[in-house]
């Protein structure tokens, strides 16, 4: 099995990644300003939502249900698409799932894809595969476009070239569409993509999609964008191909019901989505003629199985974690090195592949529990971040120098006499660093504190110390008197 | 009221004046304060680290220390949250029943300083009196695991003499976030200078907050910048008086 997230396997670590990123401050600007508008819509249409909580546990519950008979689900949504005209393929892993697309692809010789945006395909590196099999894959989502074109990785799950600004969009498109002008409006922007793209949805005969849902009951698949070029992608060509990852199987089309409404208010902050697409099989005369669902794998059963992180694969990839998370804000996604960034991405990369390869990314969070507060399936993400660091523990594979700081802290803190000794020792040390009442360059592991912020240095009386000596004249006053 | 206090490692070594505080407070409102000096901390830094051996350990030697006490008073929200949110998950996993009965019978009588004061002690006017200009910063444990609310704020309001200026995005972190701040210094740094950006635009003279943790990150760079603010914990100022503000013990750092 090779079970691979986009080329996460081969990016640096996040501190490196960051400390690289946060100094594009044309990125940083982006960022702050798209994280603020994305918080600011989703708070306005969360906030008249009176039922919020209670659509969140309705939604967790439907998750944790299917994942618990994610077996008899998949195994019915097979049974449902097949009669519906559908085919079904199991992809243990990415090779697998790129393969069959690539056969689906070459059996009707043809040369051209068109996407409607999928995260999947990034998880699978598909448009690799297909470009090594001579096949063009055509980005439609305006965003993907924009990555496609600028040669460059998605950073954001729902909004892939959130990193970019208009004129940064202006100048690709100007350069990659091969125009001699173009204006900076908004309008201007999304007429050059449309006219661009438009001619490629009339050509093309194959479609690729991914999918927010696949309904178990009915057999159905469903995307929701806000273009309508996924519309296109699925309604117009001859053939169709789903990738689905095997968690976005839901029981019933009836579940729907609860995620068309967390869904988009925690996607895009809209109180619907503008296009949502549920198609069933083929029918004859209307739509696809051939369509092929791809049921993916790829590491997700390895979660399934681990009880303390398996809600993981509740996920409906929303990305209201990535923006409101205050280390996303910073960063942006392409510090996470991986298709998923943000908090879902510091517990989705580590666990779909090898630990080894993405062992930084539990670590990019500062437990503040704001992902956990909006999640619409209330993940517990800094749990499983906190979970994900033990196994790095318990495996041994921690930095040496912090399992020695970690095992002494314990041992100084297993009683107060010990503490009390540690605290002496502690002020003992820092005469050879404290400046007027200051530590400002520190060494080894707190260097990087004193890097931005000074330190005070420890007083000379602790509080335990101030406390036994206050009870001591305490005592020796009540001694005094009664003598 | 015998209210014990757990007043947490860092708070002992560091911030010894926090502890004096609660103190201060609490036998100013008539209340006797024990201080068990078998303490010494929740765990909370090896449990976020994962090191939830040596964090089981420390549990146990709390409950240990703290067992019989009637009231326990934490002026950190973080340690609380650690308490309520992971002693019973790590109880759990030990497989001691007694183990897990022991957290079972802990947890209500673990209160923050700020719950403690308000919904034990009935007491929102602690008779402070602090002629300065204070921004109250709200810890991520206070805000998401706590649901503190607004006690931190009536404590304040009802401090003669104080002027409150409302603090911008106040739910977004600092980026101290324990080792997060020394293995990410570089992503901590860029959070932390957003935080001093709202804390500045505020005029304040102090950051106040229930939770020093966050206030050693703030305060580090407020003193490094030196922006000539400072911060405080938010016992420290519900303990001063007019005696305090007259003998000039308010406007030292």
């Amino acid at each position: 099995m090779t079970v691979r997230v986009g080329d996460a396997a081969q990016a640096p670590d996040f501190e490196a990644a960051a400390k690289k990123l946060l100094r594009d401050t044309q990125l940083r600007r982006n960022l702050r300003h798209a994280t603020d508008v994305a918080r600011k819509k989703r708070a306005l249409v969360v906030g008249e939502t009176p039922d919020w909580q209670l659509l969140r546990e309705a939604a967790r519950r439907i998750k944790e249900h299917t994942m618990r008979h994610l077996d008899i689900y998949l195994q019915q949504f097979e049974e449902s698409c097949t009669r519906a005209g559908g085919k079904v393929h199991w992809a243990r892993d990415a090779d697998e799932a790129s393969r069959i697309v690539v056969d689906i692809v070459r059996s009707h010789n043809e040369k051209e894809v068109i996407k409607v945006k999928t995260m999947t395909s990034d998880e699978i590196r598909l448009n690799k595969a297909l470009e090594a099999a001579g096949i063009a894959p055509y980005e439609t989502d305006l965003a993907e476009l924009i990555i496609q074109l600028g040669g460059d990785a998605p950073s954001h799950i729902v909004a892939p070239a959130l990193h970019r600004n208009r004129m940064e969009v202006r100048e690709i498109f100007l350069k990659k569409m091969g125009l001699t002008q173009l204006g900076d409006t908004p309008e201007a922007l999304t007429e050059a993509a449309r006219l661009y793209l438009r001619e490629r949805f009339l050509r093309v005969k194959i479609g690729i999609s991914g999918a927010n849902f696949a309904i178990a009951d009915t057999g159905s698949v469903c995307v929701v964008e806000s273009e309508g070029n996924g519309r296109m992608c699925v309604s117009l060509p001859r053939v169709l191909i789903s990738l689905i990852g095997i968690e976005k199987v839901i029981p019933r089309f009836r579940d729907l019901d609860v995620f068309f409404q967390v869904l988009p208010r925690s996607a895009t902050g809209e109180r619907m989505n503008p296009y949502n697409s549920i198609w069933t099989g083929v029918h004859e005369g209307d739509g696809p003629q051939e369509f092929h669902a791809v049921l993916i794998d790829n590491g997700r059963t390895g979660v399934l199985a681990d009880p303390e992180s398996r809600e993981t694969l509740h996920c409906i990839r929303c990305g209201a974690c990535l923006n409101i998370c205050p280390v996303y804000r910073q960063t942006g996604g392409h510090a996470y090195g991986s298709t998923y960034s943000g908090p879902i991405g510091a517990i989705v990369t580590p666990q779909l592949q090898s630990m080894r390869h993405s062992q930084s990314l539990p670590y990019a969070s500062s437990l503040c529990g704001a992902c956990y507060e909006v999640c619409p399936v209330k993940i517990n993400i800094p749990e499983i971040l906190i979970h994900l660091r033990s196994k790095i523990v318990a495996n041994g594979e921690s930095p040496f120098s912090e399992r020695l700081g970690m095992k002494a802290a314990g041992v100084a803190l297993s009683g107060g006499g010990r503490l009390a000794s540690a605290e002496r020792f502690a002020r003992f040390i820092q005469r050879f660093y404290e400046r007027d009442g200051r530590l400002q360059n520190l060494p080894g592991i707190l260097k990087g504190w004193t890097e931005y912020r000074d330190m005070p240095a420890l007083p000379r009386e602790s509080f335990r110390e101030w406390w036994a000596n206050r009870e001591k004249k305490a005592r020796e006053k009540q001694k005094g008197s009664g003598s | 009221m015998l209210i014990s206090l757990f007043v947490a490692c860092y708070n002992d070594a560091l911030f010894p004046e926090t502890g004096k505080a609660v103190v201060a407070v609490l036998e100013r409102l008539g209340h006797t304060v024990e201080f068990r000096s078998a303490q010494t901390c929740c765990g909370q830094m090896h449990y976020n680290s994962g090191y939830h051996v040596e964090a089981r350990k420390l549990m146990r030697h709390f409950l240990e220390t703290f067992r019989g006490a009637e009231i326990i008073c934490v002026p950190s929200s973080s340690c609380v949250a650690m308490i309520r949110d992971h002693f019973p998950k790590m109880a759990a996993a030990t497989d001691d029943v007694a183990v897990i009965r022991e957290v079972e019978d802990l947890l209500p009588r673990v209160f923050e300083f700020s719950e403690l004061l308000i919904d034990k002690l009935g007491a929102t006017d602690v008779g402070a009196f602090f002629p300065h200009t204070v921004t109250l910063h709200t810890p991520c444990h206070s805000l998401r695991s706590l649901n503190i609310g607004d006690r931190p704020q009536r404590l304040l309001q009802a401090v003669r003499g104080i002027s409150l200026a409302d603090l911008a995005n106040f739910d977004q972190c600092c980026g101290f976030g324990g080792t997060f701040a020394v293995k990410n210094a570089d992503v901590s740094a860029a959070m932390l200078s957003d935080k001093v950006r709202c804390i500045l635009d505020t005029g304040s003279e102090i950051c106040a907050a229930t939770d020093n943790s966050c206030l050693l990150h703030i305060g580090g760079a407020l003193s490094r910048q030196q922006t000539g603010v400072r911060c405080m914990h938010l016992a420290e100022i519900l303990a001063s008086t007019e005696s305090d503000a007259q003998s000039g013990i308010g406007g030292k750092s």
